[in-house]
């Protein structure tokens, strides 16, 4: 069991538990979080050289690494692992985001249970990547879920309770869903004659789930995971929970929990279900497409830091569903590499967010001035993220969001020219406008904030960041200026995961 | 050619915003200066060493037997891969108008570069705040710039496209503690990027049909034997319109799908070349320092939009139809600018004004071309008119900074009667105004009868408005001048220095333009900038009656501005008396600002985001929250059911036994 590189992602987290468990003091407890999410980060790119070196030497198996032990023999629960280019590319991410997440928390009260939570939240979250096995997969997002109750309802300001309950419960009620989906999928796996499996790669292979179940089931699973990608209409926990929750909890949970959802999408409802989701991509594709300038939109009235990025994640995480519901290779790699864009610079903003609030203890636009003058290297990094978010050529927004449009346009064509109706193509002109929409938003915000003269006095006497505010900042700040500068690698990378079982699988 | 040069051409305005944006704040302000002017020599050098190789070294990869200039690939990087063909490449593209801009560019940033060092410091020395930062971002401009200009394909052109934009966005907004700069540049950057949606779509469309994103495929026929080379061909533009006439739906709306596709395009161009109705962004530029302006907002990132047409030129000419609408918008801001211009106060925006005129004379010029007439004189004479209007723009403007400088206002009230204090700027200015105005032998004659000329070939109509929009511009300039250098002078006031000429770093960059637009309108343009690349002599086609009208315009209209303005006098007043609706529509720019902001704050703003935001919050999270609340509400009415009593348990025991043997009994019935 040992001898597989993957099952360390779930090991060295429940080290740091045990770690985080044993230490007293705060010093400890800072050097076990630093000390384990750069042992992760170290494994997840040792994972993407080899993954890359195998793929180069031609493996074409649709999983590497894969592996599998018997966990409950009388439903065929398995603890099964494999990963591709996708969940490699998430796992570095929510490595990273780890990592830098908790220096944002440096100076945290009741720092070890703090701790202790996060830790066990990143535990789901890596479990979810490892996972190839539908129960498992389910069992480590729940993990991943539940922590975030207490951090919010614990750690968090504001209306930290109603909204630490909203974010819990609305999620749970798209699990709820999702568990329905799962559990319906499992009984329809495999044809007769065949055991049952919960096994992602063997449900794929047998494609037996019948069309009548999936026109039920489709929609079940995509809603539940779909209601963590904050999916309109189902998003509104999100401004909420975000305005509440404290920075390394909005981070993570902005930057790697969302994504749980995009990727949940992409490697179970439509990978699993492929007729359907030919079938029945036009709802989505109407309620994805409408997040992505419904959120812009919402962004550009809002006054609170924190709602204003919320709402932004709701529509470019809109965006990376219905890139994902295009069905077209191009589109569904701009898709991943959306979510690894928006993760980080998402992470940024609500890190910046955060270092100003506990600055100034207020996070409206309208209280705050000129905050360039004052804290110079938070606000450039705030500019930085702000272009990123944007769209600039150089950082990781421009890659992305190019990469889906053209995708979504071929697909759009193809389908417009093919007599298939309009839909995919009118939707992806009306994605195409975000690009406005974010601009106003983002250069609101950095006007109001940033530029101008001092708005508050009592302001001038701040510091600028501290060593390891500066550290997290400048972590992201690269990682996200990486993507956008050398995006063939990316795209390469998560290209892999399209082998051609999965065309066939897809009819792509 | 060797790699190298160009490579370096690329990485070392890069290098330098890196290494001054990073370290700039632990140098002293001297040196940040020093080494920004400085890398920006080398590229100086280069791109002329370049440039000069592509003209006048007569490789067989420049040019062939025949005498027809080629384009070459120097090199061409993958950068993201979307589909087999679809491919992002960065790379760098010679040929005739690419190494034209190289050096338009190169001349232009160096000469802000130095001038610089000169007005970024006060009367005592001492050098403004964000010294480094200014040279930071003017050579992440240039970077873009020569990155735009030299793109192969037209995602590139895109991606430094946005760039240019950013920087654009960010010199503006200079003086970040001024409200008014800050909003200036947030409107620059928006109005741009809705315009770059426009270019987006066409993008998407025009790759969907044609398969490719790179020039080469689109406009040009590979030549044999010599890779990386090519040669524009009709033939090639043919073919991609016989694509999009072959497809499933060749229409779209009425009109063909490769008219849209290049009308978005188009759009793209109308918003960075400051086109109306997406003009407004570059008067309110002017908010960036002065420098800025001359390099960003009259010389280089202003004509992209033309450039772009240029470069895609061949496609254009399938498509006619999107020609006449650059044509249309093009004479109507020409018309359009020029008015406005007549009557501003603020130096700076009497400039931008003219630019806009001036780049919607570039752009009727490239609507009016057509290989048939004069070989395609419209190209050659658009091209032209942007390298001579670079020049003298660019005195123009340095020369309106000296001023700013030494007085310290942008408003001509508080100039006057300065030639006797400062009389270099006052020379060179001048010779700024009769390039401007097209008096013969300044450059802007030589271009600007070339427009005339192949406007006549188009349509008479074309040619009469474009001839009085050239009067126009004579006269608002020498208005300008008249008001700026003559009348009365202001009293000095006590205890301050007379307004004297500035420093060498400042002099030096006008003595040296303005040298340039002396003797640039007898460069034989015509053997180096074709549309096909076939060289001409056009000085054959200079057609001296249209010169001959011309020149008697300007002068009249030069003659005009004397008679008002070369003294206080009451004629202009009388004349805005006599006309004040036109006057004061003239004034306000025809409203277009206000109106702009009735349709973002009003509209969009009040009536789409507001109500939207009400919408999410209390409709869609009202709905959620309704169902926690009626969650609540049922537990509470049930939550007397278990009350703890036994007494009540019993009674449900009984009546619920009892209600199960009545239906069983009813069932059994």
């Amino acid at each position: 069991m040992f001898s597989n590189i993957l099952i360390y992602f779930v090991i060295i987290p429940l080290l740091m538990l045990a770690g985080t468990g044993l230490c007293r003091g705060v010093r400890g407890i800072r050097a076990v979080a630093v000390t384990g999410s750069i042992a992760l980060i170290a494994l997840s790119v040792y994972l993407l050289v080899d993954y890359i070196g195998l793929r180069a030497a031609g493996d074409s198996a649709p999983m590497l690494y894969t592996d599998s032990w018997m966990w409950f023999e009388p439903l065929n629960i398995h603890l099964a692992v494999g990963v591709d280019g996708i969940s490699i590319a998430m796992l570095l991410l929510s490595s990273i985001i780890l990592f830098t997440g908790s220096f944002a928390s440096w100076n945290i009260p009741q720092p070890k249970e703090f701790f202790l939570w996060l830790i066990l939240l990143s535990t789901g979250v890596f479990g979810f990547f490892i996972s190839i096995d539908l129960f498992t997969m389910f069992m480590f997002y729940e993990v991943a879920l539940i922590p975030m109750y207490l951090l919010i309802g614990v750690w968090g300001s504001g209306r930290k309770n109603y909204s630490a309950m909203k974010l819990t419960l609305m999620l749970m009620g798209g699990s709820a869903f999702l568990m329905l989906g799962l559990i319906g999928i499992y009984y329809h796996s495999a044809p007769a004659g065949h055991e049952l499996t919960w096994n992602l790669l063997e449900i794929a292979a047998y494609d037996a789930v019948p069309h009548g179940w999936q026109s039920f089931l489709f929609p079940m699973t995509f809603v539940g995971f779909g209601v963590l990608g904050a999916m309109f209409p189902f998003h509104t926990w999100s401004p909420d929970g975000h305005a509440s929750a404290p920075t390394a909890v909005s981070m993570l949970h902005a930057g790697v929990l969302m994504k749980l959802g995009g990727y949940g999408c992409f490697r179970v409802a439509i990978y699993l279900m492929p007729w359907a989701a030919q079938e029945l991509a036009w709802i989505f594709l109407i309620l994805t497409g409408t997040s992505v300038v419904y959120g812009a939109f919402c962004a550009c009235v809002k006054t609170d830091l924190k709602y204003i990025n919320a709402y932004s994640s709701v529509s470019h995480c809109g965006l990376v569903l219905f890139a994902i519901l295009m069905l077209n290779t191009t589109a569904m790699t701009g898709a991943i590499m959306q979510m690894l864009s928006h993760g980080l610079m998402t992470a940024l903003f609500f890190a910046l967010i955060g270092m100003i609030y506990g600055r100034t203890h207020t996070r409206e636009i309208t209280q705050m001035g000129g905050m360039m003058q004052i804290l110079p290297y938070l606000s450039v990094c705030y500019v930085i993220a702000g272009f990123a978010s944007l769209g600039l050529p150089g950082l990781s927004g421009f890659v992305a969001e190019m990469t889906i449009f053209v995708g979504s346009f071929q697909a759009g064509m193809a389908d417009y020219l093919g007599g298939e109706g309009s839909l995919r193509l009118v939707f992806t002109i009306i994605a195409c406008c975000s690009i406005v929409i974010t601009a106003v938003y983002i250069l609101r915000v950095v006007g109001k904030l940033l530029l101008g003269p001092v708005y508050d006095d009592h302001h001038r006497s701040l510091t600028d960041a501290t060593w390891w505010e500066r550290l997290s900042t400048a972590t992201l700040i690269i990682a996200v200026a990486a993507i956008g500068c050398f995006p063939n690698f990316f795209s390469n990378l998560i290209k892999t995961t399209f082998t051609p079982e999965i065309f066939t699988v897809l009819g792509m | 050619m060797e790699m190298t040069i160009p490579v370096l051409i690329l990485a070392i305005p890069l290098f330098m915003f890196l290494f001054l944006g990073l370290l700039g704040m632990k140098m002293s302000h001297k040196l940040a200066g020093t080494l920004g002017t400085l890398g920006m020599g080398t590229i100086l050098v280069l791109s002329y060493y370049t440039a000069f190789q592509y003209f006048f070294s007569g490789a067989p990869e420049f040019i062939n037997a025949a005498g027809e200039r080629l384009q070459y690939l120097v090199f061409d990087q993958t950068w993201l891969q979307f589909t087999e063909k679809l491919v992002i490449k960065v790379g760098f593209f010679l040929d005739p108008i690419s190494a034209m801009m190289l050096v338009v560019i190169t001349t232009i940033s160096f000469m802000v570069h130095l001038y610089s060092m000169g007005y970024m410091r006060d009367h005592h020395g001492v050098y403004e705040h964000g010294f480094q930062r200014f040279y930071a971002f003017l050579s992440l401009f240039s970077f873009s710039m020569l990155g735009l200009v030299v793109a192969p394909n037209i995602f590139q052109t895109y991606i430094f496209w946005e760039l240019v934009g950013a920087s654009s966005y960010l010199l503006i907004g200079f003086y970040y503690t001024k409200p008014s700069a800050v909003s200036a540049s947030k409107k620059a950057f928006i109005v741009t990027r809705f315009a770059d949606l426009g270019f987006l779509i066409g993008i998407l469309v025009l790759s969907y049909y044609g398969g490719t994103f790179n020039f080469a495929e689109l406009t040009s026929a590979p030549v044999e034997g010599l890779a990386g080379v090519s040669q524009v061909s009709l033939g090639t533009a043919e073919g991609i319109k016989a694509m999009f006439t072959n497809s499933a739906a060749p229409v779209f709306m009425g009109a063909s799908v490769l008219t849209w596709a290049l009308v978005l395009i188009f759009m793209g161009c109308m918003g960075k070349s400051a086109m109306m109705p997406l003009h407004i962004w570059l008067p309110d530029a002017m908010e960036g320092p002065t420098p800025v302006s001359a390099l960003i907002h009259a010389a280089t990132m202003v004509v992209a939009g033309v450039y772009l047409v240029a470069r895609l030129f061949p496609l254009y000419l399938m498509e006619t139809a999107a020609l006449d609408i650059i044509t249309v918008v093009g004479a109507l801001t020409a018309f359009y600018a020029a008015m406005v211009a007549c009557v501003q106060v603020d130096i700076k925006r009497v400039l931008a004004f003219s630019t806009i005129s001036q780049i919607a004379f570039m752009m009727v010029s490239l609507g009016v071309a057509r290989p048939e007439f004069h070989e395609g004189l419209g190209y050659m004479a658009s091209m032209f008119h942007l390298f001579t209007h670079a020049m003298f723009k660019a005195l123009l403007f340095l020369g309106a900074g000296a001023l700013i400088h030494a007085i310290g206002s942008n408003d001509y009230t508080a100039m006057h009667g300065l030639r006797k204090y400062m009389p270099i700027t006052h020379w060179t200015f001048l010779i700024g105004c009769l390039a401007i105005a097209g008096i013969i032998p300044f450059s802007g004659f030589f271009s600007k009868d070339e427009i005339l000329s192949s406007c006549l070939g188009y349509s008479w109509v074309a040619y009469l408005w474009m001839s009085l929009v050239a009067g126009m511009t004579a006269f608002y300039m020498f208005r300008l001048y008249y008001l700026i250098f003559w009348w009365k002078e202001h009293e000095t006031p006590e205890g301050h220095h007379a307004p004297h000429d500035q420093p060498w770093t400042m002099s030096l960059p006008l003595i040296f333009l303005a040298a340039v637009s002396c003797v640039a309108g007898f460069i034989p343009f015509g053997e180096l900038v074709s549309w096909n690349g076939h060289p001409y002599d056009f000085m054959a086609h200079f057609d001296w009656s249209v010169a001959a009208v011309s020149l008697c315009v300007a002068v009249a209209a030069i003659v005009l501005a004397t008679v008002m303005y070369r003294k206080e006098n009451p004629l202009p007043s009388k004349m805005r008396n006599a006309l004040p609706a036109l006057w004061t529509w003239c004034y306000h720019r025809f409203y277009w600002d206000e109106l702009y902001m009735f349709i973002t704050h009003s509209i969009i703003f009040r009536s789409v985001c507001r109500p939207l935001a009400w919408f999410d919050r209390h409709i869609i999270d009202g709905t959620m929250d309704a169902f926690a609340t009626v969650t609540n509400k049922v537990s509470e009415a049930i939550k007397p059911l278990q009350s703890g009593q036994i007494q009540m348990y019993v009674w449900y025991y009984l009546i619920g036994a009892l209600a199960l043997g009545v239906v069983t009994i009813l069932c059994l019935l």
